[in-house]
């Protein structure tokens, strides 16, 4: 098993056209049953046409009623991309998983209270990965993102990450020591996103086929804090945490717009505090995150 | 993007927000001038950098006769101002602000900024103006009242209301804070602001509220449908090398140690300059050359590390993912070759074409020191510099 994703899941790319779409979605059906995973494109203007072979719809609406796809990947630029989000929730999809780098925060904030407007009423939750993120991989099944797929091994350990980069670190020295992963999530940079640490850890906590955890996270925002205090109480694995920013200076954009120091309690020592405080395992020094979870199993 | 606060009042006016009426001058007779069309008998001389402290570091003063002012627009205009917020350098002063005088019987805070955690609007607001509001935070918690603004719906009366009360806004002056309150929330939203802050808002002998000084941030992802604001720019309160460094699509921040480090992915960046304090060292900055670096970008970013004259060594981890370890090590060659580099560099690649990228490196003929691990690099180069 794993989390979010698997071999069956069935996926529609918005933005299937362009540059980055292109490029990823080829990558994405190279990659184990990714062939079989990849069903359907969209883009207005291109309807009726295909990419490699994948069908393009107007809608996300007419992708789903078309193929049964229940998750979409956005590759949309900037300022479309609050919109493709907001499409795939109104076509009631279970997953909606948003790479785009760069999308304004009025426009994230517009539609986060949007989705949670229409679960309240009532309406079907669409769960939503990223913006600003490399995705998600469950590894020799389905890779849905921009990740390296060859650095990743199947096997039963769990990463969570807001960096890309970072992510892939830890992957692939899990992967040299020969832990493989059940899913590796990267819930991206930006500080109004969909799924928090704390939603992944439960979805890991609860995932038979995961046996340990390795979240990572950044300076900024209140999300690594919360999700500690949530292990405290309830999570049944292993978790070894690491904490990018140390050297950071306050009050500076370090790259990702979310990874910045604003209070006292979002540095990366109080983060790593809380969570050795909560029982993670923690690590100053990101070359240990593989070793420091081998050494717990 | 940050802007001046004569911009940011400008912003609050069109929005319908009372400031005191003032004019930005660019030369002590632009000043007097400028003094005398406000007419009256007292004049705010204030400081135009983007920096905060202003008060404190000697760059806002009273003047009371037009021949103050003078001298007080002479004195500031050109000054090294040094605030908490600028580093022991300053900040050169380059523009003035010539204001009315203000009766003022009460200073409060109000700021409008997005809050993380219930993803919605928070306006804060506290009945202590005028001061450091981290301070306040710190100290005295229960003076910081806080409403959630659902952008669904904007923010109502009702929290408009709980907000007056609860920073103490006198009955006669309630209307026009809630009033006060609505516009600033408004124009934070229209204009993508980050931040909107007005410290101190007053309420002034006649009952009457004004935003005496207000401080703007605004969402750098927003800013291409902002072309209004993206004029206040200005650059000369800017980082030289952060702004080059932009030019080329690079993220950089200058900061105080010695090992220039340049990284694909600001979490892997920012974990690798934690690994160089981990090991004795201070890092020099923070490079992030995106994802797709190219040799030029790589030169360009090289160029910039060394510019500063604090850098005795460079540190480049890359994870090749999408992007080839063999395309970044052509990439570091040619630009330590371009640079004539003369400092020591480490180099740090994993993934993609791993080994074909080490490769190119040990053909190079330069003195590359190669690492496996971020910590073997990490241990390199700050030997290397010892």
């Amino acid at each position: 098993m794993s989390i979010l994703i698997n071999k069956d899941t069935k996926v529609i790319t918005q933005g299937i056209t362009g540059k980055t779409g292109m490029f990823h979605t080829s990558k994405c059906r190279e990659y184990a049953n990714g062939a079989n995973c990849f069903v359907a494109g969209v883009n207005p203007k291109k309807a009726g046409e295909d990419f490699e072979g994948v069908p393009i719809y107007a809608t996300v609406s007419e992708a789903r009623q078309a193929t049964d796809a229940t998750v979409s990947v956005i590759y949309v630029p900037p300022a479309g991309a609050a919109g493709a989000i907001w499409e795939a929730c109104e076509a009631d999809l279970d997953l909606v998983i948003c790479i785009t780098e760069g999308i304004p925060v009025r426009d994230m904030l517009t539609v986060r209270n949007k989705m949670k407007q229409k679960v309240a009423n009532g309406g079907k939750e669409t769960l939503l990965l990223g913006p600003n993120c490399p995705g998600l991989i469950t590894p020799d099944e389905i890779k849905i993102g921009i990740m390296p797929g060859h650095i990743h091994k199947k096997g039963r350990i769990g990463v969570v990450s807001r960096s890309g980069t970072l992510t892939y670190e830890a992957v692939a020295q899990l992967t040299e020591l020969g832990l493989g992963q059940s899913s590796a999530v990267g819930i991206g940079g930006d500080p109004i996103n969909g799924l928090k640490h704390i939603d992944v850890m439960k979805m890991f906590n609860d995932d038979p086929d995961t046996d340990a955890v390795i979240m990572i996270g950044e300076i900024g925002g209140p999300d690594e804090a919360e999700a500690a205090q949530w292990c405290k109480e309830h999570m049944k694995k292993p978790v070894v945490g690491f904490i990018a920013g140390v050297t950071a200076p306050p009050g500076k954009r370090m790259g990702h717009a979310g990874a910045l120091i604003s209070g006292g309690a979002d540095t990366a020592d109080a983060k790593l505090a809380i969570m050795e405080e909560c029982g993670f395992k923690v690590t100053r020094d990101p070359s240990e995150m593989g070793k420091l979870l081998k050494s717990l199993l | 993007m940050k802007i001046h606060e004569y911009q940011a009042k400008e912003i609050l006016r069109k929005f319908g927000v009372v400031t005191p009426k003032g004019k930005a001058c660019f030369s002590v007779d632009e000043a007097v001038k400028a003094a005398e069309e406000l007419g009256g008998s007292i004049w705010v001389v204030k400081a135009q950098i983007h920096a905060g402290g202003r008060g404190k570091g000697g760059g806002v003063k009273l003047a009371k006769s037009l021949h103050e002012v003078q001298a007080l627009a002479g004195e500031i205009l050109g000054m090294q101002l040094i605030t908490h917020q600028t580093g022991p350098e300053g900040q050169k002063v380059r523009r003035l602000l010539i204001e009315e005088g203000a009766d003022i019987k009460k200073e409060y805070y109000v700021a409008a900024l997005t809050d993380r955690a219930t993803q919605k609007v928070a306006i804060m607001a506290s009945s202590e103006g005028g001061m450091d509001i981290e301070e306040v935070a710190e100290k005295t918690p229960e003076k910081i009242i806080k409403v959630f603004v659902d952008p669904l719906a904007g923010l109502t009366d009702e929290q408009a209301a709980e907000l007056a009360d609860g920073i103490g806004v006198p009955e006669a002056s309630k209307a026009q804070a809630i009033d006060t309150f609505k516009k600033l929330y408004t124009c934070y939203m229209e204009t993508d602001a980050s931040l909107a802050e007005i410290n101190p808002l007053i309420l002034e002998g006649n009952g009457n509220i004004k935003a005496l000084d207000a401080k703007f941030n605004f969402d750098s992802n927003a800013l291409y449908r902002h072309p209004e604001i993206v004029e206040y720019r200005d650059l000369d309160e800017e980082d030289a090398d952060e702004l080059e460094a932009s030019k080329f699509d690079l993220a950089y921040i200058s900061l105080d140690g010695n090992i220039g480090c340049l990284v694909n992915g600001a979490g892997l960046a920012m974990a690798t300059m934690d690994t160089i304090k981990l090991f004795g060292a201070e890092p020099a900055n923070f490079l992030d050359v995106g994802g797709g670096a190219t040799t030029e970008k790589v030169t360009e970013a090289f160029k910039i590390m060394l510019k500063n004259p604090k850098v005795k060594g460079i540190l480049v981890n890359i994870f090749g993912g999408i992007m080839r370890c063999d395309t970044i090590a052509t990439g570091v060659v040619a630009a330590a070759k371009e640079v004539q580099l003369s400092v020591p560099l480490v180099v740090r690649m994993k993934g993609t074409n791993e080994e074909i990228g080490k490769q190119i490196l040990a053909d190079s003929g330069l003195p590359i020191i190669s690492a496996d691990t971020m910590a073997e690099a990490a241990t390199k180069i700050v030997e290397a510099v010892k």
